[in-house]
Parts: structure tokens; C-alpha cells; sequence
């Protein structure tokens, strides 16, 4: 499992610190919007990307994604549909990239053809927040290692230390670290107890670099979760930028508004 | 025991655990104490006393002459619509409410679909002093207003689930998300076998009661302390699982599940998990689950809200794949027709869930000295708008 050859998560990893990840859905605000918004995204200078796959009852989510993707299942997205569209993400995107959903549909699809699927459009990680450790390590790890996608685990503030220990010891792209008990978009600020948590996990000196999200939504949370960890994940803040102005130049302007102190 | 829960929370296939890291610590503390609590000798006294003087256990198991008659077989009907609180759903929120307090929680969350559960919950927060918050769907507040109402006058906060279809589905996403935003001083009362291990096998045992009492009643009637067939409704399962619990192992007991078909399996507007669906993940287990190809959950929809779930627990999941349980989808005329028939045969109006178990004779025969236990799992009152609208009584 250690022997595994270096991915996009890994070189970025290597090459860059304050890592900017941002979340959006497949097929939002549009359909036909998810390759567009990926390379806007990277021209504007995020880092890596998440790729919601929609879901209809997506627990770990506030009602910004939930939101989105119930707009995106109406629309007709399917995860068939997604990696059709993914089949052009490699000619306009080249940072690294992450599908991010329920366990569910993907089951539904198939382990196995999802994972060749990624590997064949060149999505380097998964995140699976409802896919458990044990059933991770005995049924899907083989399969995720064969095809050289990375699967992300969250860790919360009541995640133990010995579980933290062991999820690190089975990835190798990052760890999610979820800011603070909540679903995504909860906005609760950057709290007292926040901060000497985001400290106890830097002084683990775990060996995979660590992403802070849920939360994160301007400059100085993000900032913030810089200081601490490799960087940051946003997700529901973007989202409402999409729904208010999903063109190059919005999108250019809110990475600008998160990566820059405003003057 | 080929139908208990196993060590990794699996029945057959179906089951485990599937939840998000920030539920995982409290799933894991639960896990790790129900069964020492729940064996221990102070909790059992306490759920043991609470059962008999503050529920009514046990329910009384009454011959049903009359529907006997018409059938021509032999029909007791385990009373549980006799509990406090019109059903079998307080059997588990007393078990839960005193493991709760074991845990050193203060507050209580929980989802309802007929909002029966929902005042099962607070009934017994008010009982032990707990802050109780209840989700439900706003469908389903509308339709089951008395016991929206029941549950405010209990001091219970009750809150609209907005998403999705309105119902328990969604009741049950808003109360997961709730949970996930409060972790340190609530425990989450889940109303039925669904949910992550250990909800389904701790659910089961709470409920086990209905088929422990089952055997004794029947042994002083009928000289025997197994019946023949064993039927229950199934929403999530939860009173078919305490109904069927002590005979799961006895193959000489035919295990018998009623689904809600709503307008009919194939007309888009059903419930009967078993037949229109198939293995999948949701609200924290593997079970058989009504999707799209493209493993979205389905809207179900039924008359009866303590139905309308699109799956069941993993344990019914694991009976019907295994075939040891048969299943029948009842469409909401056989069940309101055998609603109104157990009403006008016994003097006895049933929940809309139950009159689906009821149902069942129509759609199979028993032999004349067959012995059947129908389990009541609960009384019409919060039904009777719905009775009311579909009025052919
Ligand atoms: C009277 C009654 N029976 C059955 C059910 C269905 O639940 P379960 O399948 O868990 O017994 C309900 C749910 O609200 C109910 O109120």
C-alpha cells in the first residue's frame, strides 16, 4: 500500500503549502456547467477541486448543498452523465481533482467500474463521508489502490487520537479535517476551542498533510486554517456564489476574495 | 443464530454502520455499552417496572373470535395497541431513554413518520425531565395533527422537515444533521430497526418483549408456546422485529410482513420496499432500499405515515432475501377495508400501519387450526381524519 506511485494530490502536496480546495456540485448552477466551472476555477487559482456527485439525501450537508444538488438531480445529472462530462476535464483542468458524495450512488454504479471510470477521466480522489473505515480497508481499498485513486477520511474534534493514528496510517492523499461538529455551511466563526483543536492535530506530526473545511468561507478563515494545516476546503460559500454569479469573472473574483487580503 | 445481529453489526449482507466520521463517536459509545447496560441488572428492574406500571405491560394476547370466524383459522391479536401512548412504540423509547441517561445525555432528539414515535419520545422526556426536540415532515404534520399537538402539550419541541418528500425519510436526514451539530450532550432515539449497528439489534431487543409475552400467553391458552404465523406491518420493522423476535430461529413459525403498496406496487406511488427495491445505503445501513439506477432513493408514499419509508430495517432486508419471512404489499384499500373490518368484527379501530397486517387475510389462506398472531401494533385515534376523508365505513 505504501508503494504507491505519487498522484496529483501527492506532487501538490509537495510543491505548495496554503492549499486552496474548493467544493462545488456537478451540474450546478447549469447541467452543463461542471467542466466550465472546474477550469474557471483553476484559472482563478485554486488548488485542487472537489466534484460534489449529488445525492438526495445527503446528511452530512446544510441546506446550501443540499440545495444544489437536489437542483442538479432535477436537472438530470446522474454519476453515468458525470464522467461523460468528465471525459474533457483533463483537456482544460490539470490540478488535482476529487469526486466527493454519498456512498450510495456509488455502490449503485459499481466499486470497480467507478474506480477504473476515475482513473480513466483522470480524477485523482474520492471523498465518501458515509463509507466506513472497516468497509474501506475490506472491500475497497484493493480496488481504489489498483486504479491510483486516493480516498479521503474527515476527522471532527471528537475524532480520538487512536483513530486519527489509524486514519492516517491508511491514506495517502490528506485529511479532511472537519473544523468543528457540524454539517457543511454551518457558520459559526473560528472558535476558542477551534484553534487548540486545529493545535492538537498539527503537534500529531501525522505523516499525510491536512485540509481544514466546513466553515471556511473568507479570507480569514482561510487564513486561519493556513496557519494550523496545509490548508483549507471551501465548499457552501462558493456554492452561493455560483447561485448569485457563476461567471469566469465572479469566480475569478471570489478566489481572489479568499486567497488575497482585501485592500 | 442465523438471524441475529453478528459481531460486525451485519445481518447476512445487510446492516453496519455507514455514517459520517462526526457521528462515528457517539455510534462507537453506544456500540461499545448497549448490551452491558441493557443486561445489567439495574437497568432491567427499572425497564422491567416502567413496562408494567407505566406502559400496561403485559398486553393482553385476546382470541378474535368473530374475524376468526370469518377467516376460518384461529386469530389472537397481541394487544400492543393497548401500551400508553396508542402503540407498541414506547417499549422502545423507555429502553432508550434509561440508556440515555446511563450515557450522561440531557437531551433527546428523534424523527417521527405517524408521529407516534415522536410522542412515545415525549412522553418519556417528560417522564424523566429531558429536553426533547422531534423532527417530522411537514406532510406528515398535516396529517397527523393530534399528535403534533400531543407531543407540544408534552413540552416537546417539534420541527417541519422541509427537504425531499416532506415525510419520515426526511424527518430522519434533519435529525441525523442535528445530531451531527450536537454530539456532546444528546442521544438520538431512532424509532425503528433502521439506522447504524447498534440501532437495529438494540431496537429489536427493546421491542423483543411483544413475542417474550406472546410465548407465555400462548402457552396458557393453547397449551403451546409458538403459534404458526406471525404477522406484523412493516414501516422500518420495528414491532414486526419484537413480534417475530423469540421465534426468528424456529422455522416451525412462519414469519409474515405486510408492506404498504400504497396505490399499488406498479403505480409509482407505493412503499413495498421489497418489492420495487434493491441492496443499497441508506440513513446508516445496507439494506433493501426503493432507488433510481442511478442510486437516488425513491419518494415512497403511502396512506398510512408510519409506512412511508423507502426502506426497512436490515434485518427484514436479511429475512426476505433469506426467505425465511414472506412478504405481501398492501395497497391502501385492502388496508383501510380491513381497517374498517376489525373495527365492525371486535370493536377495535387499528392504526392505518396495523389494518396493513390485517390485510393479510385477504390475500392468503390459513388452515382451520391454524394458530395466527396478529400483532395490533397500535389504535386508529390519530387516524381518524384519514378514516374520516376515505369514508367507506
Ligand atoms: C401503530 C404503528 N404501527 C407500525 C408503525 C411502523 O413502524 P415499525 O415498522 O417500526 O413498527 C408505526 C409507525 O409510526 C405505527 O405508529
Amino acid at each position: 500500500m505504501q508503494t504507491l506511485m505519487k498522484n496529483r494530490i501527492n506532487q501538490l502536496f509537495e510543491d505548495k503549502k496554503d492549499v486552496l480546495n474548493i467544493y462545488f456540485t456537478a451540474g450546478y448552477p447549469s447541467l452543463g456547467d461542471t467542466v466550465k466551472v472546474a477550469s474557471a476555477l483553476e484559472k482563478a487559482g485554486a488548488d485542487m477541486l472537489e466534484i460534489g456527485m449529488p445525492f438526495s439525501d445527503p446528511i452530512a450537508d446544510g441546506p446550501t448543498i443540499q440545495d444544489s444538488s437536489q437542483i442538479a438531480l432535477e436537472s438530470g445529472m446522474t454519476l453515468e452523465l458525470l464522467f461523460e462530462q468528465l471525459e474533457e476535464l483533463r483537456a482544460h483542468v490539470s490540478i488535482p481533482v476529487l469526486l466527493m458524495g454519498y456512498v450510495n450512488p456509488v455502490m449503485q454504479f459499481g466499486i470497480e467500474r467507478f474506480c477504473e471510470s476515475c482513473e480513466q477521466v483522470g480524477v485523482d480522489g474520492v471523498i465518501v463521508p458515509d463509507l466506513p473505515m472497516q468497509e474501506y480497508l475490506e472491500t475497497y481499498q484493493s480496488l481504489f489502490d489498483k486504479h491510483g485513486i486516493r480516498n479521503t477520511f474527515l476527522i471532527s474534534p471528537n475524532t480520538s487520537e487512536d483513530r486519527i493514528r489509524q486514519i492516517d496510517d491508511c491514506t495517502n492523499g490528506f485529511i479532511y479535517v472537519v473544523s468543528s461538529s457540524s454539517i457543511t455551511g454551518a457558520k459559526k466563526g473560528v472558535q476558542e476551542g477551534q484553534l487548540a483543536y486545529y493545535q492538537r492535530i498539527k503537534e500529531m506530526n501525522l505523516k499525510n498533510p491536512q485540509l481544514i473545511g466546513f466553515g471556511i468561507s473568507d479570507h480569514q478563515t482561510y487564513r486561519t486554517a493556513c496557519d494550523y494545516t496545509n490548508g483549507a476546503i471551501i465548499g457552501s460559500a462558493f456554492i452561493k456564489q455560483l447561485s448569485k454569479d457563476a461567471s469566469e469573472e465572479g469566480i475569478e473574483n471570489f478566489v481572489k476574495g479568499i486567497k488575497e487580503k482585501s485592500s | 443464530m442465523q438471524y441475529g445481529v453478528d459481531e460486525r453489526g451485519y445481518y447476512g449482507q445487510f446492516g453496519g454502520a455507514y455514517i459520517p466520521e462526526m457521528l462515528f463517536p457517539n455510534v462507537e459509545e453506544l456500540r461499545v455499552n448497549y448490551l452491558d447496560i441493557i443486561e445489567s441488572d439495574d437497568f432491567k428492574d427499572e425497564f422491567q417496572h416502567l413496562l408494567r406500571n407505566y406502559v400496561g405491560r403485559p398486553t393482553p394476547l385476546y382470541f378474535a373470535s368473530r374475524l376468526s370466524e370469518k377467516y376460518k383459522t384461529k386469530i389472537y391479536l397481541k394487544r400492543e395497541d393497548l401500551c400508553h401512548t396508542g402503540a407498541h412504540k414506547v417499549n422502545n423509547t423507555i429502553g432508550q431513554i434509561l440508556l440515555a441517561q446511563r450515557l450522561g445525555k440531557s437531551k433527546i432528539i428523534a424523527e417521527t413518520g405517524a408521529g407516534q414515535h415522536g410522542v412515545a419520545t415525549a412522553t418519556v422526556c417528560a417522564l424523566m425531565g429531558m429536553e426533547c426536540v422531534v423532527y417530522m415532515g411537514e406532510i406528515d404534520m398535516a396529517r397527523q395533527r393530534p399528535n403534533v399537538e400531543r407531543m407540544k402539550i408534552l413540552g416537546a419541541t417539534v420541527k417541519p422537515a422541509i427537504s425531499g418528500s416532506k415525510t419520515l425519510k426526511d424527518a430522519t436526514n434533519e435529525a441525523m444533521r442535528h445530531w451531527i451539530n450536537n454530539p456532546d450532550d444528546t442521544h438520538y432515539i431512532i424509532g425503528s430497526v433502521v439506522g447504524p449497528h447498534p440501532y437495529p439489534d438494540m431496537v429489536a431487543r427493546f421491542q423483543s418483549v411483544i413475542s417474550e409475552e406472546i410465548q407465555n400467553q400462548l402457552q396458557e391458552v393453547e397449551g403451546r408456546n409458538a403459534p404458526d404465523h406471525v404477522i406484523a406491518c412493516v414501516g422500518g420493522g420495528s414491532n414486526a422485529a419484537g413480534a417475530f423476535y423469540h421465534f426468528l430461529e424456529d422455522k416451525g413459525v412462519n414469519l409474515i410482513a405486510a408492506e404498504a403498496a400504497g396505490l399499488g406496487i406498479s403505480s409509482g406511488k407505493s412503499a413495498a420496499t421489497t418489492a420495487l427495491g434493491k441492496p443499497g445505503v441508506l440513513h446508516g445501513s445496507k439494506t433493501i432500499l426503493m432507488q433510481t439506477e442511478d442510486g437516488q432513493v425513491v419518494e415512497p408514499y403511502s396512506i398510512s405515515a408510519g409506512l412511508d419509508y423507502p426502506g426497512i430495517g436490515p434485518i427484514h432486508a436479511h429475512l426476505f432475501d433469506d426467505g425465511r419471512a414472506e412478504f405481501f404489499g398492501i395497497s391502501d384499500e385492502e388496508a383501510m377495508l380491513a381497517g374498517v373490518e376489525l373495527s365492525k368484527l371486535e370493536g377495535i379501530i387499528p392504526a392505518i400501519e396495523t389494518s396493513h397486517a390485517l390485510a393479510v387475510f385477504g390475500k392468503r389462506t390459513f388452515g382451520s387450526d391454524e394458530v395466527i398472531v396478529v400483532n395490533l401494533s397500535g389504535r386508529g385515534d390519530k387516524d381518524l381524519e384519514t378514516y374520516i376523508k376515505w369514508g367507506k365505513y
